[in-house]
């Protein structure tokens, strides 16, 4: 493995950050590191030099995350974190308190994915950290720069069943990028630092920092910056050249590329470079669920989202092409469906940070092992040249294929016959009416694929969800989080009835700490995913899926009383006419969160969908109809 | 399935060798045998960890091995480039009747007698796997008591060190 220089892609991202009209922070100490690159040091943070100052563990620890660069944190305590939260309270820093730690968790995930900085929350020993480990697992799955802060009981206890004592560290070293268990205060700095350095650089992802009840109350010597000593974390940043070049090859050579565009790019901040490799190939884009709004969905370029629920197009794109240019993405199962009929005529050309994901489902032709905001200026470099020397190559056939394939299959619905409202209209209208500078954040289900297919999204870090893990109860912390990150901005929680009533709690945060996030609750009083694979695959036996939340059921919870409860403006919208007036009323309140409790037929689908265990050959435009694959040349 | 003898050059922190195992475990590797012990280097461990497995997935497993960040450096070992040694204990019994065929058994293979009480002696042997092997179905006959062995320890031939260019360049 090549040695490459320790450079954080999610730094130099700033130097040329994704969204062009994002609001401008002030204060944002992690970019100041990008200004002066000459200085480019491991340690986040404006690297302000503390001289040895004695303090507290606690203090440490609040004084560290302040040098690091840290505004926001998300948070609940307990005994075990109890030293720290006192001198937390003087500090400048804002702590969220939340009402349960997974919506810490959550809405740092959120805060990290709009802003790109590291999210921090912190909780305290056993059950305060063991409710951090959906989020943490979501959060390793997805790749999101995550610290997590947790209290342990003092080591003089450790693993002899102390009250509220959990082996944190073990529990969640699978899911971890990395973990510390800290019992001296004295490794306090350097251990934050590296924590930070380690959650954003490289592939990022969660890191658990635990520490121990007497590491908070001892004393220590603080300086800054510490000195980070990682002897085995050397992530590669540059792509390999030779490769890069053969790479730039195959895509003169190809007549069908596809530029398959993974969570990587919005990760790296590379769009700008990526809309400038898809425009001098001219090759197709697909944008899987973690990329939209990598790449422009209005840009002609785009065919739209692959996988499961992908569109015709994007999915056909994918199976029929003779070169895939795959960057950031990890061939997911959801993506390519049975894997040994995917793209079957396709060779690889794989870029990505993290070398344990080129040809772990999908061997690699071309392996570029770097930070896709690196290698894609190169590669498009590198085509520039490959097309002088042998031609720009015709790719007039395939985007023939393509655009029949469009508009033939364009996305849409069918109207429920029920004669309530559909789901997608709700969703529709919604992107629609806040436009694309909005945050839209997705639970997990019908609504989560809707939001990723009807909502037109047109800048990175503008659509949120919880990709990897599918974890329910995602949309209201993690908007949270982003409404924290982006104050400026319109923050929409898109949610299912069934994900709202698992993490609704933080309404509560939201409301008393004026944090306006909006709520469109897509009430189909039912597990609607679920639902839509009973009665697509089980004959429509309906087994625990009916949350008896909608038109005409008993209403338990009744939405609009609950958020009413919370001190949440509240409205109900049960039919066509009401939609865009009800979401206009929310958007013009920015003094309170807003729920609106959308009522929608249970019986619309998502389409189109390959369903599980078939070749992505047979996707579905709606039940049972498959496209007539004759016309293709 | 082939296999397999990785060597690992690891910091010597808490919980190494946990992540280790633990990796080996979700991907349903058996490790055939683990011997970890301190290097040339303070602060540095090295594992020999000998697998089953394809090729594919041996280099996934690398691979994410690598991703650990207390996990320095990982080479793979041949049984051509390296040497590779396990080390045996054995009690068997062996009165005085059996003594002389037992140790003269031990002679054989180099191994030597390190105790001895009225009806059994402790052999100790060093050798490669099938030696080994070898040395245990000529003492089967006379009684085993008890056998402890030690993981696989191998190092790369030549002058070459592994720890080398791993920590320079850290």
């Amino acid at each position: 493995m090549s040695k490459g220089s320790p450079i954080s892609p999610s730094l130099m991202a700033a130097k040329s950050a994704g969204a062009p009209k994002a609001p401008e922070k002030v204060d944002r100490p992690a970019d100041a590191v990008v200004d002066n690159a000459a200085t480019l040091s491991p340690v986040l943070g404006p690297n302000n030099v503390v001289p040895p100052t004695v303090m507290t563990g606690s203090e440490a620890i609040v004084r560290s995350l302040e040098e690091l660069g840290v505004d926001d944190i998300f948070g609940l305590p307990g005994g075990a974190i109890l030293p720290t939260y006192d001198p937390l309270m003087a500090s400048k820093m804002n702590h969220v308190l939340v009402r349960h730690e997974q919506g810490a968790g959550h809405a740092a995930q959120g805060y990290a994915m709009v802003t790109g900085r590291v999210g921090v929350c912190i909780a305290t020993s056993g059950p305060g950290a063991t409710n951090l480990v959906t989020a943490i697992m979501d959060a390793h799955m997805d790749s999101v720069p995550l610290v997590a802060i947790t209290g342990q009981v003092s080591a003089s206890v450790i693993g002899t069943d102390a009250f509220q004592e959990a082996d944190i560290v073990g529990i969640t070293m699978p899911i971890t990028k990395h973990s510390f268990l800290v019992t001296d205060p004295n490794d306090i700095p350097h251990v934050m630092a590296e924590a930070f350095h380690l959650a954003s650089t490289g592939r990022p992802g969660p890191v658990l920092v635990d520490i121990a009840k007497n590491a908070q109350q001892g004393t220590m010597t603080f300086s800054w910056p510490p000195k980070i000593d990682l002897p085995g974390y050397r992530p590669v940043v540059r792509g390999h050249n030779k490769q890069v070049r053969e790479a730039a090859r195959l895509i003169a050579a190809a007549r069908k590329p596809v530029l398959y565009v993974g969570g990587g790019v919005v990760k790296a901040h590379a769009s700008a470079e990526l809309r400038e490799l898809a425009e001098v190939t001219g090759a197709p884009v697909v944008t899987t669920l973690m990329a939209r709004g990598a790449f422009p969905d209005s840009h002609p370029q785009h065919v739209g989202m692959p996988g499961m629920h992908g569109t015709v197009s994007a999915v056909t794109a994918l199976q029929q092409s003779d070169l895939l240019i795959t960057l950031g993405a990890r061939f997911d199962d959801r993506v390519t469906g049975v894997l040994s009929t995917f793209a079957p005529h396709a060779k690889i050309i794989h870029a990505d940070i993290d070398p344990a994901e080129i040809s772990k489902n999908r061997v690699a032709d071309v392996p570029i092992v770097g930070s896709v905001k690196e290698i894609i200026p190169e590669l498009s470099e590198a085509v520039r040249n490959a097309f002088e020397q042998s031609g720009t190559p015709d790719l007039d056939g395939w985007w023939a294929f393509l655009n029949n394939l469009r508009d033939t299959y364009p996305l849409g619905w069918t109207e429920p016959e029920d004669g309530l409202s559909a789901p997608q209209r709700v969703i529709e209208r919604i992107g629609a009416l806040t436009g694309p500078e909005g945050v839209y954040v997705a639970g997990v289900g019908q609504h989560q694929m809707w939001a990723a297919q009807f909502i037109k999204y047109e800048r990175p870090h503008a659509w949120l969800n919880s990709g990897g893990a599918g974890t329910m109860g995602y949309a209201v912390p993690a908007a949270m989080g982003a409404k924290v990150g982006e104050p400026d901005r319109v923050v929409w929680a898109i949610d299912g009835d069934g994900c709202f009533q698992m993490t609704n709690q933080e309404l509560a945060t939201c409301a008393i700490n004026k944090i306006p996030i909006k709520v469109a609750i897509i009430n189909n009083s039912s597990l609607g995913m679920v639902r839509q694979w009973q009665t697509l695959f089980y004959e429509g036996r309906y087994s625990n899926t009916d949350l008896n939340t909608g038109h005409d059921t008993i209403r338990i919870p009744d939405f609009v009383k609950l958020a009413d409860a919370y001190g949440c403006a509240a409205f109900r919208c049960e039919r066509d006419e009401d939609i865009d007036a009800t979401i206009q009323k929310a958007l013009e309140i920015n003094d309170r969160p807003v729920v609106i409790d959308f009522v929608v037929s249970p019986n619309s689908m998502v389409w189109p969908m390959v369903p599980s265990g078939v070749s992505n050959d047979q996707i579905q435009v709606a039940r049972n109809m498959t496209p007539e694959w004759e016309e293709e040349d | 399935m082939t296999r397999h003898t990785l060597s690992v050059l690891v910091e010597d922190k808490p919980g190494v060798l946990t992540r280790v195992a633990s990796l080996f475990a979700r991907r349903a590797f058996n490790i055939n045998s683990l011997a970890v012990g301190p290097t040339e280097v303070s602060g540095i461990s090295r594992m020999t960890v000998v697998v089953d497995a394809d090729g594919d997935l041996i280099e996934q497993v690398t691979k994410q091995l690598n991703k650990l960040v207390n996990v320095i450096k990982i080479v793979e070992l041949t049984s051509e480039s390296s040497v590779q040694r396990d080390h045996i204990l054995v009690k068997v019994r062996a009165d005085a009747a059996t003594r002389l065929q037992v140790t003269q058994a031990a002679d054989l293979f180099r191994a030597s007698v390190v105790d001895v009480s009225t009806d059994s002696v402790v052999i100790e042997a060093t050798g490669t796997p099938e030696k080994l092997a070898a040395l245990l179905s000529v003492l089967e006959p006379f009684g085993i008591r008890e056998i402890v062995q030690s993981g696989t320890l191998a190092v790369g031939r030549g002058s070459r060190s592994m720890s080398d260019r791993a920590l320079r360049s850290a």
